[in-house]
């Protein structure tokens, strides 16, 4: 554990001095998620010494703190202070970094009604490739001055640029929380789950495996009470442990001595499951599927895209590219974009789309 | 005023190969038809453009880029011209490309709770048409009856219900888009998101200088069962303020949380008579949504809240009536105010919420040094202010004033660390206070990116983004400024 620093001067002085010579930079954070993405060939850069949280006021809804800091560490004094983040960042083996979960932009089971990460990035101080501290965004909720790449850094994978400080909208954290679990088969979920999306109900998890619908309600007593009679099924009891399983992948299910490949597929909710072999996980209410399964690449990037979405190799299986490969004309945006930030390609390239980038 | 010129030889063979590619009703040139679109909603700026381009698809879309890139002429892409910040100020050697003809409703899926539709589709629309199925599409700027989602994406449009629903990016999954060298882009995706960098969040809010958007898929929410609203009055701008921020600090994320000052009370009551304290200082009027039994303990909490914080009256509407009532003199604050004064000018400023009172106060001095008059009404629970300026454009000497009133508020919004546009966008308005709220290599950094989808610069030039010549002489001028005898007094 580390204790809370400013390294700001000195990191950026080290991209800068980076893009002189052309060096490569692997950004490091805590390596939770170094298994996500494809592998990047440079020198390591370590980003976790720049950490600590910089401004927090509770009724500001907002917190900054930089990208270093251990996300257990925010989580912890967020919830002192009765708040939480929304998205529900994963934290594999119990780890993770503040600007990590937003490079990562992975969010967990409660991201359709608590937010993606990107959505809770009101603001980023990054370094670009050039070696330059930028500031995008700012620590206000309403904010259309500028283009918005503080967004644009969600689930960007470092190749754009080095996190300094990350300013987050934060939420209050629920009186209280209640799990329903539901026997039925997945297509019998998505179908019940297609018709309650439509109440107002203070769903904020629902997930489906091994013939289970679990509900998770959350917010007043009230409307949870209310929501529970209205849905039936059983109470959970570990509810905490089922759902910590769920977001840091630590559930059976995800264990990562399995040989078959992770597949994410990123669907319309209602979609239906589609034909493939394999054992599946229905998370954000049947948006995001998750898949074990040996079938070829190709036909799991068919059936997701035949629904409107896409396919990411999440573990596992490394052939294949990890991300869904993009049509040319995105692609070449997508590398022209990589440029306008870090025209020398010397951050985490090729961590998106292999050595062809970005 | 800027006049319009006699077309170059590139814009007369612009000209022609636009009258070739499109219907004859899809393009206007005679000045005349032109003067309907030579402003937005922010009039004090007006240019007439080279012509007006009328497309009815997709296709006739993408041969207006082509032939603009061909003949290297500027295009402005233009929703409903609601844009209170000139974004959509004609270009007078540009095309100004209208997608009011792209507005069909092309699929409400209630199952994923989305609908699928062209950017000429006004913000309402979507509401209503969802409206069978229990949902609707939470944005609603106030111009939401007119305004198109085309114009929302573009400016990332708020309104009175985002602090607990969200802005335009956080209700758009999908959009498709063309550039300027005539590719499709498809950002986000039919599922929460898409593959690759997330151009749904950067093309929200570009005004219009990136692409130009030609359908979206946007996310529906369930009606709500209950919608209830207090009214509380108190004797300081501060006190509200406070409580403003007791209320989010006791966990509630309200649905509406707006504050009135006192002129704007008055001039509101004057008009509609919704019943206003009109003694007040302050009022604020919280809403919340949600079950039944969800709000009413709300009700409670917040009210509690209210109390404790100096309210020195609470009122919870009885019934539907006096909801509607209560949000009367809100929603016809603008126009209440436009009876008392010849104009206005409608300023967008974000600040953090803990500074509303002192800032307010600021603004006050502000406009006594500068001998007019302001009057705020504002979304007070994300610290979105818009302070009004009251002037007559007829006095000599006004409006200048007026602007630079402006300018002094929007730098104080950046000084106590917040924006210069909340949700009204920067467009040509405000230029000038971007330069104190980015440096240099950030704008640069803009500029780069811009040019990532649009290396010639023809989409909506001038717009959004200062160049660095003009931040370098901003920023001199206001240095200069700085030393003289009198600060507040502008020099340009």
């Amino acid at each position: 554990m580390g204790a809370d620093a400013d390294h700001a001067e000195a990191l950026a002085a080290r991209v800068a001095e980076a893009a002189a010579r052309g060096e490569a930079l692997r950004i490091e954070g805590s390596g939770s998620k170094a298994f996500y993405g494809h592998p990047v060939k440079g020198v390591p850069l370590d980003a976790t010494v720049h950490r600590g949280v910089v401004a927090y006021e509770p009724s500001e809804l907002y917190v900054t703190a930089r990208a270093g800091t251990p996300l257990a560490d925010l989580e912890a004094l967020l919830a002192a202070h009765g708040q939480r983040l929304g998205c529900e960042p994963p934290r594999f083996g119990g780890r993770g970094t503040v600007g990590g979960m937003v490079a990562a932009g992975l969010s967990g089971p409660r991201r359709p009604w608590g937010g993606a990460v990107r959505d809770l990035v009101l603001g980023v101080r990054c370094v670009n490739g050039r070696g330059e501290t930028l500031r995008f965004g700012g620590q206000v909720i309403k904010n259309v001055a500028g283009f918005d790449a503080a967004r644009l850094m969600a689930g960007s994978l470092g190749t754009l640029a080095l996190l300094l400080e990350v300013t987050l909208r934060v939420g209050p954290a629920p009186a209280a929380m209640r799990t329903l679990v539901l026997a039925c088969t997945a297509d019998e979920a998505l179908e019940r789950l297609a018709a309650w999306g439509r109440l107002p109900l203070p769903l904020t998890g629902a997930c489906h495996l091994e013939g289970r619908l679990h509900l998770r309600l959350e917010g007043n007593e009230a409307a949870v009470d209310a929501a529970a009679a209205r849905l039936g099924g059983t109470a959970l009891d570990d509810a905490e442990a089922f759902w910590t399983g769920m977001r840091d992948h630590t559930l059976p299910f995800f264990a990562a001595d399995d040989p078959r490949p992770l597949w994410r597929l990123s669907v319309p909710p209602a979609a239906p499951q589609p034909a493939l072999p394999g054992d599946w996980l229905l998370d954000w209410g049947g948006a995001q599927r998750w898949l074990r399964s040996e079938v070829p690449a190709g036909t799991v990037r068919a059936a997701a895209e035949a629904l409107g979405g896409h396919a990411t190799r999440f573990r596992g299986g490394g052939e294949a590219s990890v991300f869904h490969p993009l049509p040319p004309a995105a692609r070449a945006l997508h590398r022209r974009i990589k440029a306008a930030f870090d025209p020398a390609g010397i951050l985490n390239p090729g961590r998106l789309y292999g050595p062809e980038g970005p | 005023m800027v006049n319009q010129k006699a077309p170059s030889t590139d814009a007369r063979a612009c000209l022609a190969a636009l009258r070739k590619a499109l219907p004859d009703d899809a393009l206007l040139t005679e000045a005349e038809a032109l003067r309907a679109y030579e402003c937005d909603a922010l009039s004090a700026y007006r240019a007439l453009p080279l012509a007006v381009a009328l497309p009815h698809d997709r296709a006739q879309v993408r041969a207006v880029l082509r032939i603009a890139r061909e003949h290297a002429v500027p295009v402005v892409a233009r929703g409903a011209g609601t844009g209170l910040s000139g974004g959509a100020l004609p270009h007078p050697q540009g095309i100004v490309l209208s997608l009011a003809r792209l507005d069909r409703i092309l699929e409400i899926d209630p199952r994923n709770r989305t609908a699928r539709v062209e950017p000429g589709v006004r913000n309402l629309a979507i509401s209503e048409a969802a409206r069978p199925y229990g949902l609707h599409y939470a944005p609603d700027p106030s111009s939401q009856i007119a305004c198109t989602i085309g114009g929302n994406i573009a400016e990332n449009a708020g309104g009175v219900h985002c602090l607990k629903h969200g802005l335009t990016v956080h209700n758009v999954l999908r959009i498709e888009a063309i550039t300027l060298s005539g590719e499709t882009l498809v950002a986000g995706g039919a599922g929460l998101d898409g593959p690759g960098y997330d151009l749904a969040a950067l093309l929200t809010g570009s005004e219009g200088l990136l692409a130009v958007v030609v359908e979206a898929t946007v996310r529906l929410l369930p009606l709500p069962e209950s919608a209830r609203v207090l009214l509380a009055a108190f004797a300081t701008v501060e006190a509200a303020a406070d409580a403003v921020a007791a209320i989010i600090a006791e966990g509630i994320v309200p649905a509406g949380l707006e504050m009135m000052d006192n002129p704007a009370i008055r001039a509101a009551e004057d008009f509609v008579h919704a019943g206003y304290p009109v003694e007040a200082a302050a009022i604020l009027l919280c809403e919340l949504d949600g079950a039944v039994a969800e709000v009413e303990a709300e009700l409670a909490r917040v009210r509690a809240v209210l109390e404790r914080h100096g309210a020195t009256e609470v009122r919870v509407a009885r019934d539907e009536a006096e909801r509607q009532r209560f949000w009367k003199g809100r929603k016809a604050a603008f126009p209440a105010v436009g009876r008392i004064s010849p104009d206005y000018y409608c300023m967008d400023g974000t600040i953090p919420r803990r500074e509303v009172g002192r800032v307010l106060a600021r603004i006050a001095g502000l406009a006594r040094e500068h001998g007019l008059r302001v009057v705020n009404v504002f979304h007070a629970g994300d610290g979105n202010l818009h302070p009004l300026i009251l002037y007559d454009a007829n006095a000599p000497g006004e409006l200048e004033r007026t602007e630079a009133l402006g300018r002094r508020i929007l730098e104080l919004c950046v000084e106590v660390g917040g924006t210069v546009t909340g949700e009204h966008g920067v467009g040509v308005e405000k230029l000038d206070p971007m330069c104190r709220q980015f440096d240099e290599a950030t704008l640069r950094q803009f500029h780069a990116l811009r040019e990532a989808f649009d290396p010639e610069r023809l989409l909506n030039p001038g717009k959004a983004v200062p160049t660095l010549a003009r931040c370098a002489e901003y920023n001199a001028m206001h240095v200069r400024a700085g030393r003289l005898p009198f600060p507040e007094l502008e020099r340009f």
